[in-house]
């Protein structure tokens, strides 16, 4: 057990010994959460729009003054059929297109509902999440006003919300979930097999192997001083996500932080099995950024939903742990659910790291060779 | 021995803030000779080897390099020099051949130039069914015979040698120095730095440096008597073991 | 030279290994006695580190056996591991680690203390102690290579294993350092030592010359120097390059080479060096020394290759 303290000690001795490793560890979290954070939070103000009337009432000329209205819009012409829809939103003329269907009026009073569509641009995500929620509270505000009337009592009108380039974009704070998602990875899988690699490149390896230190022993060394500053790293994010952004985590934090240590563990061994392949440094970075990396960025629902992509992207997807995660951080920390929702995605994750913790220690080289 | 003096060095003086780091040397190296240049890690060796080769600056004091001043004409003293350290001087995915290309290529030769030298070099050595072998299937004497001719292929009248021979087997070694020996003999010097003691027992003359200072010049023949030692090692521990200890 | 009553620490037989098609070492067998400073001693590439490392465990032989402590080093690699202190060639430090740290933390990988075997490394530990709070990185070469050392001996290990502890360490630390060496034999410690310094072969007690995965000779630096069976000659002239050019061209010469300042040679026929004088004079060296020499362990090494000419 000495032994064992010693070797973590010195783990510690050159985490904090290194500025550069400081810096990945805790001020580029920080400024990715401040980053992302800010992008999506920017204030909306006159952003144009269009309306697409094929009922022309007395309903619909009423809805669409109240938006026009209201500060946050600015009404850019009117748009005659389907057609314009998406020039106007290509041609930048216009940002979200609201469309009203034929006889919407009279659904409303007849059938008690209606549909009014909101087309956003959603290569602009933000401004095209904030505007289909500001048109969803003035429909609720129509609601309520309808409701007074006592005349008809129980009138919804219901947006429906298709985006024509980025259609699954569901929630203002997406990002949270997908970069602690990205921010684990990078740290756990990268950090440990460049430390392990770093012994390898510089000789100290040999006298490591050389000494009673059992592999699981060098192993869990280097595993546990990056599974705390993992951790610490996890809070920071949703702090920040909570006092900057004011995002709260819906669902247990209890559930939350034991997933958290589920990811974290898997992505730890990954890097290790990573520095069993790599013999330089240089080797595991590129190993981790090209192989593990990337794909989690652009395959894994962090910028590109799952669900718009190709069949062999998903294939690919399915195959990627970060993807599960994103998935059961988004159900506890945004949806609110609990474990019975996540048990699948758990399982898969549970799966991975088990296998990745098994291979990593069988493929630990006792030799040089 | 012509006694025409290739480099000449007087007063020169290097400091890094506070620190000086070559402390008022004057020597001469002259054309045609192997001059041995020793010292111990930190004596100041490869900051005065840095100014010898027109990399930096010296903070006062004179040198002259094959006729330039070091600075003021750096430029043409790195044309006229050739450098060659043990490990690192020929790219080992390359063949023999390309070496040796891109090698006369770096010192603006005319390619028909190169192409001659190249097949002169080869033959010299006895190479020439090497031509096309990757550097990296080679042995170690080998590689070095052909790194130093590589670094005399532009025909400087300066070579510098770092540590030319450590770890190879005595036989190679032996004729690595014939080879030092025939260069030094058409007229180009060769100045060697070393850390390895018998290695300056091959050459013409050699310097001792200590904390900043020359402490000994001459032949190893005169440097043995005047202090009463059997071999150049013994003459460099004797001298350069600090007073104090420096890190 | 095998005394019977010391004990074989090491016993090597027909150990031999392959990197792809480059065969490392050749079916190698050799002894070492316990307490002696045994050198192997021959140029890069000649199988030192190999050897060592299949020594440590860290290499599998790909023939042959071989017991270090009574342990077969295959077998029982995890229990050998830890009763040997293994210093490689590039000194196994952590750069980021201050001096103090450094030594701390592998006593701890060996589950033991400075303070406890303090004794054993006091007299090179002395020279680093003043910078225990400077990071290894920062140190000399002689620093490294004395603090290496310490870190090495730390658990007081029966075997002490150096691969080219010299290599690249300027010849006053080298100096020092052999000395340490000959200090420890009082703990009874037995050392193994690669490198390739022909010079330092004397320093040790017993020595293997190492060529091309081979062992030339295997003895005391002394016996070995006794074996060289011819009269060698030692010629001085200020203009070497024509002095060794002249020496090939006589037809009695066997052998001429460079030596520092003086070329060694030997002749075909014995007591040929009378006719050297005036054939060298006859050239137009005049200036030439003739002395006869001892053999040194170089000399030795070049008449056991066979003064085979290595072409690639």
């Amino acid at each position: 057990m000495k032994r064992f303290a010693g070797f973590v000690r010195k783990e510690f001795i050159h985490i904090f010994r290194d500025p550069l490793t400081m810096i990945i560890l805790f001020v580029i979290p920080a400024l990715m959460t401040l980053l992302f954070g800010f992008v999506i939070t920017t204030e909306l103000k006159d952003v144009r729009v269009a309306f697409l009337d094929l009922s022309r009432d007395e309903m619909t000329q009423k809805i669409a003054d109240k938006i026009s209205s209201s500060g946050f819009f600015m009404r850019a012409g009117d748009l005659e059929n389907y057609g314009e829809i998406d020039g106007a939103l290509r041609s930048q003329r216009v940002k979200v297109v609201i469309i009203f269907g034929e006889h919407f009026g009279r659904n409303l009073l007849s059938e008690g509902r209606a549909t009014l569509h909101i087309v956003t641009d959603g290569s602009e995500p933000n401004v095209a999440t904030q505007a289909t929620s500001f048109i969803s509270a003035i429909a609720a505000d129509v609601n309520r006003e309808l409701a007074g009337t006592a005349v008809t009592a129980n009138l919804l009108v219901q947006p429906e919300v298709r985006m024509v380039y980025n259609p699954a974009l569901k929630s203002q704070y997406m990002f949270v979930p997908g970069l602690i998602t990205m921010i684990m990875i990078l740290i756990c899988a990268l950090m440990t097999s460049i430390t392990l690699t770093r012994e390898k490149e510089f000789g100290t390896m040999e006298a490591l192997l050389v000494s009673p230190l059992k592999p699981i022993q060098i192993i869990m060394g280097k595993v546990i001083p990056y599974f705390f500053l993992s951790l610490i790293d996890a809070v920071l994010i949703i702090l920040l996500s909570r006092l900057v952004f004011g995002l709260e985590v819906k669902g247990s934090l209890f559930l939350l932080w034991l997933e958290v240590m589920l990811y974290i563990l898997m992505s730890l061994s990954l890097g290790i099995l990573i520095s069993s392949v790599a013999k330089t440094m240089q080797q595991a970075i590129f190993i981790t950024l090209v192989g593990g990396m990337l794909p989690t960025v652009l395959l894994s629902g962090f910028i590109f939903p799952v669900e718009s992509m190709p069949g062999a992207y998903r294939w690919v997807s399915a195959v990627l742990p970060p993807r599960y995660f994103i998935v059961i951080l988004k159900n506890i920390m945004i949806k609110g659910t609990g474990f019975l929702h996540v048990w699948k995605e758990t399982l898969i994750l549970f799966l991975f790291a088990v296998f990745f913790v098994v291979m990593s220690i069988r493929s630990f080289k006792v030799r040089l060779e | 021995m012509g006694k025409q003096a290739v480099i000449t060095v007087r007063q020169l003086v290097k400091k890094f803030g506070a620190f000086t780091a070559n402390d008022h040397l004057s020597f001469d190296v002259y054309e045609g000779e192997i001059f041995g240049f020793l010292g111990a890690n930190g004596a100041g060796k490869t900051t005065a080897i840095r100014i010898l080769s027109g990399l930096s600056q010296p903070t006062s004091g004179s040198v002259r390099v094959a006729g330039f001043d070091a600075a003021r004409e750096p430029e043409k003293i790195k044309k006229n020099i050739g450098y060659m350290c043990q490990k690192f001087s020929l790219y080992e995915d390359l063949t023999v051949r390309e070496n040796i290309m891109l090698y006369g290529g770096i010192y603006g030769m005319p390619k028909k130039v190169i192409r001659e030298r190249c097949g002169e070099l080869l033959d010299r050595l006895q190479f020439s069914a090497y031509g096309d072998r990757l550097i990296a299937g080679l042995p170690l004497g080998f590689r070095q015979k052909l790194a130093f001719s590589v670094a005399v292929l532009h025909q400087p009248r300066i070579v510098f040698l770092d540590e030319p021979t450590g770890g190879v087997d005595p036989v190679a070694r032996r004729q690595f120095w014939e080879l030092i020996y025939e260069t030094a003999a058409a007229g180009i010097t060769v100045f060697v730095t070393t850390h390895y003691m018998d290695e300056a027992e091959y050459c013409d003359r050699i310097s001792i440096m200590s904390e900043g200072k020359i402490v000994a010049i001459g032949t190893p023949e005169e440097l043995k008597s005047t202090w009463q030692a059997a071999s150049v090692e013994e003459v460099f521990v004797k001298i350069a073991r600090p007073q104090h200890v420096t890190i | 030279m095998r005394n019977e009553q010391k004990q074989e620490v090491i016993r090597a037989s027909g150990i031999a290994k392959s990197f792809g098609t480059t065969e490392a070492l050749k079916e190698i067998s050799f002894g070492v006695n316990e307490g002696e400073i045994f050198g192997f001693i021959g140029p890069d590439g000649a199988g030192k580190t190999t050897l060592f490392r299949i020594l440590t465990t860290l290499l599998l032989p790909g023939k042959g056996s071989m017991t270090v402590l009574g342990r077969d080093v295959v077998r029982e690699f995890r229990k050998l591991r830890g009763e040997i202190g293994y210093m490689p060639g590039r000194f196994s430090l952590y750069m980021d680690l201050t001096v103090g740290e450094n030594l701390r933390f592998y006593a701890s990988v060996f589950g033991t203390t400075i303070e406890e075997n303090y004794d054993l490394i006091r007299d090179i530990y002395t020279h680093i102690e003043p910078f225990t709070n400077r990071l290894a990185g920062r140190l000399s070469g002689g620093m490294k290579q004395k603090l290496a050392l310490s870190c090495a001996l730390i658990h007081r290990p029966r075997l002490l294993v150096l691969d080219e502890p010299t290599t690249g360490v300027d010849a006053v630390s080298r100096t020092e350092f052999w000395e340490m060496l000959r200090q420890l034999r009082e703990h009874r410690i037995t050392v193994l030592v690669s490198t390739p310094y022909m010079d330092e072969a004397m320093r040790c007690d017993r020595v293997a010359l190492l060529q091309e995965g081979r062992i030339l000779a295997i003895d005391t630096p002394e016996n070995i120097r006794q074996g060289y069976s011819r009269r060698l000659y030692s010629v001085r002239s200020a203009e070497k390059f024509r002095l060794i050019t002249a020496l090939r061209k006589f037809p009695e010469t066997r052998t001429a080479w460079p030596f520092g300042e003086d070329v060694h040679v030997t002749f075909r026929e014995e007591g040929r060096a009378s006719g050297l004088e005036n054939f060298l004079r006859e050239v137009g060296i005049t200036d030439a020394r003739i002395t006869e020499i001892r053999a040194g362990i170089e000399d030795c090494f070049l008449e056991l290759m066979g003064g085979a000419h290595a072409g690639p």
